[in-house]
């Protein structure tokens, strides 16, 4: 157990930015994938220990200008009872709901679950589908300085990111999608609730008289970090959805993905469940 | 390890303690201040047997969240249900139901059911059991349990009485 030399609170992204500056800090909002970390000696504290809960502004989910602002300090009970999110995101209310358990849901904030960067963060599946891009804020030159980083850029492997040790996640970003706009997701463990994905899937696109345009894929715990599925979006891009079509993209899906054998599951389950869960979800989507 | 002078407010009740910034909040109940009634079953957030109320009837894992964090705030645990000598109804239904058997699981399955009975009063049986999915009964059970939360939605819906019991 290393030292924490200095714990910090503070009320506003300045002085949160400033001290992510200055020096080794950990990050803390719920904790709830932090304190399993630390006690299983798969992190260490750092110097600084920064709670960013009491940030201004963080927490705060707007629609604004044909965007979906969602604040990093958002939780995901928050995402999974928010009404306009059911209406404009409805495949991040599913996510949620399906999300470890309430008690959990209660103090996961959308910011840590993906700054954890897990292949199977499964709020991170439905954000590739919405074609989200998360924005990243630290202290430069006496201000705050800001960039975007698309999600389907933002991972570069298992826990790790291309977010700087200086700056803090701030929101997550999409454009409101269409009104013809359609979205699945689907998890799959050996228990419904507090699983760790074996594989999870989202599909989403504009969708009429039976045809999918503008489609993303997304697939989680198939790869070093979740993934955007290239081949299958392909297969049924601009496509009439018929059985034909479907089994295109199972067979593209399970090209898509590069899963390993683990503790939770063997490479050619998860590669085979790719396939199940594609297909079903394309069913879905016809009977939608 | 740095320490902090924190404040809580467990049943009720103001309680100053002096914390290092690592403790877990179920540390912090169970050692510093008594609460033994919360219980530490997996340590990582999976069976529930540490679920705490907080400022109201948010339910999270006393055993995930950091002691530092939660200065402040408002903390109810089965030990605090009891009003005037009597037991809160989802108690008392869970004893009637016979939905006990180890114990060990039941302060957090009555205070998870009294979160759940306050956001939806009347529940079904398949919301009960997604409701409860974040604790674990490992003497499995579960349809004890179920029917203990039916029961006590009855009481509860029945007799108005709040679902804190204030």
């Amino acid at each position: 157990m290393s030292e924490i030399e200095r714990y910090i609170a503070p009320n506003q992204l300045d002085d949160a930015l400033e001290a992510l500056a200055g020096g080794p800090v950990t990050i803390v909002a719920g904790a709830t994938d932090l304190t399993p970390q630390i006690t299983g000696g798969k992190r260490v504290y750092k110097a600084t220990l920064m709670n960013i809960q009491h940030i201004e502004g963080l927490n705060a989910v707007t629609k604004k200008d044909g965007k979906i602002r969602i604040g990093s300090l958002v939780t995901v009970s928050e995402i999974r009872g928010n009404p306009m999110l059911k209406k404009h995101g409805g495949i991040l209310c599913q996510a949620a709901n399906h999300f470890a358990s309430e008690q959990i849901r209660n103090a996961a904030t959308i910011g840590g679950n993906i700054c954890n960067a897990s292949p199977a963060g499964d709020m991170i599946i439905p954000f590739l589908v919405l074609g989200a891009a998360v924005e990243l804020a630290r202290w430069q030159d006496d201000r705050i300085e800001t960039r975007s980083v698309p999600l389907d850029e933002f991972f570069t492997g298992p826990g790790r990111s291309v977010a700087r040790d200086d700056e803090l996640l701030t929101a997550v970003i999409f454009d409101v999608p269409p009104e013809n706009s359609i979205g699945f997701f689907r998890k799959s463990g050996p228990r419904p609730a507090l699983e760790i994905s074996t594989v999870s899937i989202g599909i989403g696109g504009d969708f009429s008289d039976g045809t999918l345009k503008n489609v993303r894929v997304a697939f989680g715990a198939v790869g070093p970090t979740a993934l955007r599925g290239k081949l299958t979006e392909a297969a049924l891009e601009g496509k009439t959805l018929n059985q034909d079509v479907i089994q295109a993209a199972a067979l593209a899906a399970r090209q898509d993905v590069s899963p390993i054998d683990d503790i939770r599951a063997t490479k050619w389950y998860r590669t085979h469940l790719i396939g199940v869960f594609t297909e079903e979800l394309l069913n879905n989507v016809c009977q939608n | 390890m740095k320490k902090h002078a924190i404040t809580l407010t467990v049943n009720g009740e103001e309680r100053d303690l002096i914390v290092p910034s690592n403790r877990t909040l179920l540390d912090a109940l169970r050692d510093d201040l008594g609460y033994t009634d919360t219980k530490y079953g997996c340590g990582t957030g999976e069976c529930g047997a540490c679920t705490i109320l907080v400022d109201g009837m948010t339910t999270i894992n006393g055993c995930l969240t950091l002691a530092a964090t939660m200065n402040g705030k408002s903390i109810t645990t089965a030990a605090g249900l009891a009003r005037n000598g009597h037991l809160h109804p989802v108690q008392e239904a869970f004893i009637e139901n016979d939905a006990i058997q180890c114990g060990f699981c039941t302060p957090g399955m009555v205070l998870k059911t009294i979160s759940l009975l306050d956001e939806n009063p009347r529940p079904t049986e398949a919301e009960i059991r997604h409701g409860l999915e974040g604790n674990i009964c490992r003497c499995t059970g579960y349809t004890k349990i179920v029917e203990a939360v039916q029961d006590a939605s009855r009481r509860i819906t029945g007799s108005n009485v709040s679902a804190i019991g204030e």
